[in-house]
C-alpha cells in the first residue's frame, strides 16, 4: 500500500514538473529540436535542473540504508555499450523528433483528454510489447 | 537559424526540471526505483510483465496523467488545447518508434536523461546524445529537407 502511495505521489509530482517546464507541448519540444530553425532553448534548463536536483538528491537519499517502503535500492548495473542500446535511441529519437513526444508527456496528453496523445500512447505501448517479445526471443537484456 | 525569445521560459523550464528531479528523488527515497517512465510503464505489459512491481508502476501512471486534472482544478484553467506537430498517422509511427527504441534502448528522456546522467552512466550517456542527435536530425529532415525549408 505504502509503495502505490510512493508511486503515485512521485507520478504526480513528475507530471507537474513536465507541465511546468513545457515538455507536454509537442511544439515546444520539437522548437528545441529544430536547431537550424527558429530555434528555443528552453528545454535545455529542463534537463539541467532535472540533473542537477537527482543528482544532488540520490547522493543524499543513498546515504540512508535503504529506501522508506522497500528493502533495497535497485540501480542498473550495466556498463557495456552494445547494439540494441544504440539502435534503441536512434529509433527512439526518430519518433520523438516526427511527434514531438517522449514517454512520460503523452502518458500526461492523456490527462488532457485529446485524441492525439491517446492515439500516440496506445501505439507506444504495441511499440512496447513487440520490444518485449523481441528481446525475449532474442536473449537480449 | 534564429532565436525564439517570444517563446524561450528558463525560469519555468528549469522550475519544472527542478520538479522533475524532485519526482526522481522521491521515487528513489521511497521505493527505491529509478523514475524512467519507458522502463515502469513496459514493466507493466507482457510478456513477463513485473507482477510484485504492477501496483506501484499503476499507480506512477495514474499520477502522470492525473497532474493535467490537477493543474486544471488548482488554476481553473480550460482544457487546453495543444496543437499537434504531426498528422495522427505520423503520431502512430511515432509511437511505435518510440515504444520499441525505449525498450529497446533500456530508457527514455527520463531513465537516461535525467537518472543515468545524475547518476553518471556510461550507457546513458551513449543514449542521450544518441537519441538527441537522432531527434535533432529528423525534425531537420522533416521541416528543412522535405518541407522545403518553408517552416
Amino acid at each position: 500500500m505504502t509503495r502505490i502511495l510512493g508511486g503515485l505521489m512521485s507520478g504526480l509530482l513528475f507530471g507537474i514538473g513536465l507541465l511546468a517546464a513545457g515538455m507536454a507541448d509537442p511544439n515546444k519540444v520539437t522548437a528545441f529540436l529544430d536547431i537550424a530553425g527558429h530555434w528555443d532553448p528552453s528545454l535545455a534548463f529542463v534537463i539541467v535542473g532535472g540533473v542537477i536536483t537527482t543528482a544532488l538528491g540520490y547522493r543524499l537519499v543513498l546515504k540512508r540504508g535503504r529506501p522508506l517502503f522497500e528493502p533495497d535500492f535497485l540501480f542498473p548495473t550495466r556498463t557495456d555499450i552494445d547494439g540494441p542500446l544504440v539502435i534503441g535511441a536512434v529509433l527512439f529519437g526518430i519518433g520523438w523528433g516526427l511527434g514531438g513526444y517522449c514517454p512520460g508527456p503523452a502518458l500526461v496528453g492523456l490527462g488532457q483528454a485529446n485524441v492525439p496523445p491517446l492515439l500516440f500512447v496506445a501505439a507506444m505501448l504495441l511499440g512496447m510489447m513487440a520490444a518485449r517479445i523481441t528481446k525475449s526471443a532474442g536473449g537480449i537484456k | 537559424m534564429s532565436f525564439a525569445a517570444e517563446s524561450f521560459t528558463p525560469v519555468l523550464s528549469l522550475f519544472g526540471g527542478i520538479l522533475i528531479g524532485a519526482a526522481a528523488v522521491m521515487l528513489m527515497a521511497l521505493n527505491g526505483r529509478i523514475a524512467g517512465i519507458s522502463g515502469i510503464v513496459s514493466g507493466l505489459l507482457p510478456p513477463q510483465s513485473d507482477r510484485t512491481g504492477l501496483a506501484w508502476r499503476l499507480a506512477f501512471v495514474v499520477g502522470l496523467v492525473s497532474a493535467p486534472l490537477l493543474q486544471m482544478v488548482i488554476a481553473g484553467f480550460e482544457r487546453g488545447h495543444i496543437h499537434q506537430v504531426a498528422s495522427l498517422p505520423i503520431l502512430g509511427v511515432a509511437g511505435l518508434l518510440v515504444g520499441f527504441g525505449t525498450v529497446l534502448g533500456n530508457g527514455c528522456t527520463s531513465g537516461h536523461g535525467v537518472c543515468g546522467i545524475a547518476r553518471a552512466s556510461r550507457r546513458s550517456f551513449v543514449a542521450v546524445l544518441v537519441f538527441m542527435a537522432s531527434a535533432m536530425t529528423t525534425v531537420f529532415i522533416v521541416r528543412h529537407i522535405l518541407a522545403g525549408g518553408s517552416q
